[in-house]
């Protein structure tokens, strides 16, 4: 099943970004940008041009961690194979190190809606997503991380904590899990529970990744906080302290910063790392 | 008490529909404005899809027009596969058939040259036949001979002065547009698409070569008027000739002479 | 050099301008190596950032199913002034013609 070797065949423990095509020159400049880099899937999935011919410039220099955000696992329906077979296209020829997607739907019959929407916590939910990340791990011949996602509402019908639930998850697939602690943050502040004892109930042991990354702040009807994941901006003070707690009970983890909206120039960015990477130098000794 | 994704679907693109039941805040009140961050989300990152993938449109009709006729296509027309990249195939027909902008004629054809470029940008890579190459072909063995169009190569036809219009709102001091009909092909020389007008009969003479035709019988296509030295001459430029297929005796090419259109 | 080929080209016409094609190679459009800035690489990318919020487009109960829609901005088309295309009928540049469609 595991018959290639990627080039990287293990994420290191350090910061990485989200790759921006605007940062290349800037990137393939610095002498010491950042330990590994993170694409969306979607995003190279072209038959070839400027992005392809940059990935494979980025892959000989870089660990590569893909990011699925379109296979929508969490949804009713089955697995898109034409999808399936363009991952299992982009996972050969790049050989990632590591490949990721998120609990979250995004496919409805034929339409795809480019938005992560949420599902309820249900057995029904858990048995579905199990199949369709087993038959992923199939058709690309490796373990995926599933991502925790940013909550905005609750369903009623739930009966599993995200945690809970996420666990058990990498129970029945043997999958493993992509923590992004600034979604906890946001869910946790939205849907009004504490985010410290989330990340104690997590199975850090099966994170293999951790993301971080800006959010803007609304209310709800009642004018309660409403937090938004737009990844537009530096991330939070509470963030980076939810990230010393999850870290002092983890272990150093890969640790990625994005920045999808209004995104900076590089030197900015790459701040952000730097301060991913004394968060990592509390815990390394 | 379930929600079920048709149910959270319907809602989502049609703000007129209530809430539907059964999501809630934190304290077990209903979600309310909550469920608005997913309308958004889908309508607003479908509407950026568009704006940046139709720059000229969005140019031509003014940012906030855009973002009115956007809405209405993304209801109609949401994306059909997780590619965003070629989100919008369909822009260029519903502008043909869009009601309120049926007086700006040339909105549709401007959309499918903006398609078209984003399209060449993502096409397979190809490198060009050096010039020597076609040089080395015999004169006799000229009109049989069968060019491959590197992959990148899009042709757009227009009864408007496309390529007028895309440069007028795309370079700084371009030339008002001329009252003519213009045919453009985008050539891709490296990464970057770019559009070219074609003389008379370079659209057909093109779509020709495209359909495998042999040389002489793509020329025919091209009509009493056309010219191939230029046009040869920017498909050699531009690293678009991605293939010779010299057609011997022994490889009957599919095309006749008299079907060449 | 240019050279017409008339339908049914004869061989040494095509190779005559063949060879014109060839000989024109090295010319203007070979310069043309610098990175062209139309903003397609940043056309449609995929991501998993949320949009901005509770209140924008999504919200909106404007009516997004009919022709319903005033004009509330002008575009460059203003500029353009098309009064015969190729189909010979006169086109108006104005947007005013879309006065028609506005509620009553």
């Amino acid at each position: 099943m595991f018959d290639t070797q990627p080039r990287f065949p293990e994420l290191p423990a350090l910061p990485g970004v989200g790759y921006k095509p605007q940062h290349f020159a800037a990137i393939m400049a610095d002498p010491d940008p950042v330990g590994w880099l993170e694409i969306h899937a979607e995003n190279y999935m072209g038959a070839g041009g400027r992005p392809i011919a940059q990935l494979r410039h980025l892959s000989e220099r870089f660990p590569i961690s893909v990011h699925g955000v379109g296979l929508s696992i969490g949804g009713e329906g089955a697995l898109d194979p034409d999808h399936l077979a363009r991952l299992k296209h982009l996972i050969n020829w790049l050989q990632p190190t590591v490949f990721s997607e998120h609990l979250a739907w995004s496919t409805h019959g034929a339409e795809f809606l480019n938005d992560l929407l949420p599902l309820p916590y249900t057995n029904a939910t858990l048995t579905r997503v199990a199949d369709h990340i087993d038959q992923l791990q199939e058709v690309i011949g490796r373990q995926m991380m599933l991502e925790n996602p940013s909550s905005y509402l609750a369903f009623a019908e739930s009966t599993w904590a995200e945690p809970d639930f996420l666990s058990e998850i990498t129970k029945r697939t043997g999958c493993g899990l992509l923590l992004d602690v600034n979604n906890v943050f946001v869910s946790a502040t939205n849907l009004g529970f504490e985010p410290r004892a989330y990340i104690d109930a997590y199975p850090l042991d099966k994170v293999g990744e951790i993301h971080l990354g800006g959010h803007d702040e609304d209310e709800d009807d009642h004018g309660a906080p409403l937090l938004i994941d737009s990844h537009g901006k530096p991330v939070v003070d509470p963030v980076w302290a939810l990230l010393d707690h999850t870290l002092a009970r983890s272990g150093p983890r890969p640790i990625l910063i994005e920045w999808d909206t209004d995104v900076p120039d590089w030197p900015i960015l790459a701040a952000e790392a730097t301060r991913a990477a004394t968060a990592l130098a509390k815990v390394a000794a | 008490m379930s929600v079920s994704q048709d149910i959270f679907r319907a809602a989502l693109l049609d703000a007129a529909q209530p809430v539907p039941e059964g999501l809630l805040d934190g304290q077990g009140r209903a979600a309310g404005r909550r469920y608005n961050v997913y309308r958004n989300n889908v309508a607003v990152s479908l509407t950026e899809a568009l704006e940046v993938g139709f720059p000229v449109i969005r140019k031509l009709i003014g940012p906030e027009n855009f973002k009115h006729v956007a809405g209405q296509f993304l209801r109609v027309a949401p994306p059909t596969s997780p590619l965003m990249m070629f989100y919008g195939s369909e822009f260029p027909a519903f502008l043909r058939d869009f009601e309120p902008l049926q007086h700006l004629g040339y909105l549709s054809d401007v959309a499918r040259l903006e398609l078209a470029l984003r399209q060449s940008y993502h096409a397979a890579d190809a490198e060009g036949i050096a010039a020597d190459a076609l040089a080395a072909v015999p004169p006799e063995a000229l009109g049989a001979l069968r060019l491959e169009l590197a992959p990148a190569v899009r042709i757009v036809t227009s009864d408007w002065p496309i390529f007028d219009i895309w440069r007028f709102n795309t370079s700084e001091n371009a030339p008002k547009p001329r009252a003519e009909a213009q045919d453009v092909v985008v050539l891709r020389d490296g990464f970057d698409p770019e559009p070219h007008l074609l003389p008379k009969g370079g659209a057909a003479f093109l779509t020709a070569i495209g359909k495998a035709a042999p040389l002489e019988c793509a020329v025919d296509a091209g009509g009493d008027k056309f010219d191939l030295t230029p046009v040869l001459g920017l498909l050699l430029n531009t690293n678009a000739i991605a293939a010779l297929h010299p057609t011997g005796p022994n490889h009957r090419p599919n095309h006749r002479p008299s079907q060449g259109t | 050099m240019t050279v017409k080929i008339t339908p049914r080209a004869q061989p040494l016409t095509l190779a005559a301008a063949v060879l014109a094609a060839i000989a024109s190679q090295g010319s203007e459009a070979a310069a043309a190596t610098k990175e062209k800035c139309y903003g397609i690489s940043m056309a449609g990318q995929n991501g998993c950032k949320a949009g901005p919020g509770t209140t924008c487009a999504g919200t909106s109960t404007v009516d997004y199913q009919g022709n319903a829609w005033t004009l509330v901005d002008k575009g460059s088309c203003l500029e353009i002034e098309l009064p015969a295309m190729a189909d010979g009928s006169p086109r108006q540049p104005s947007l005013e013609p879309l006065d028609r469609d506005l509620p009553a």
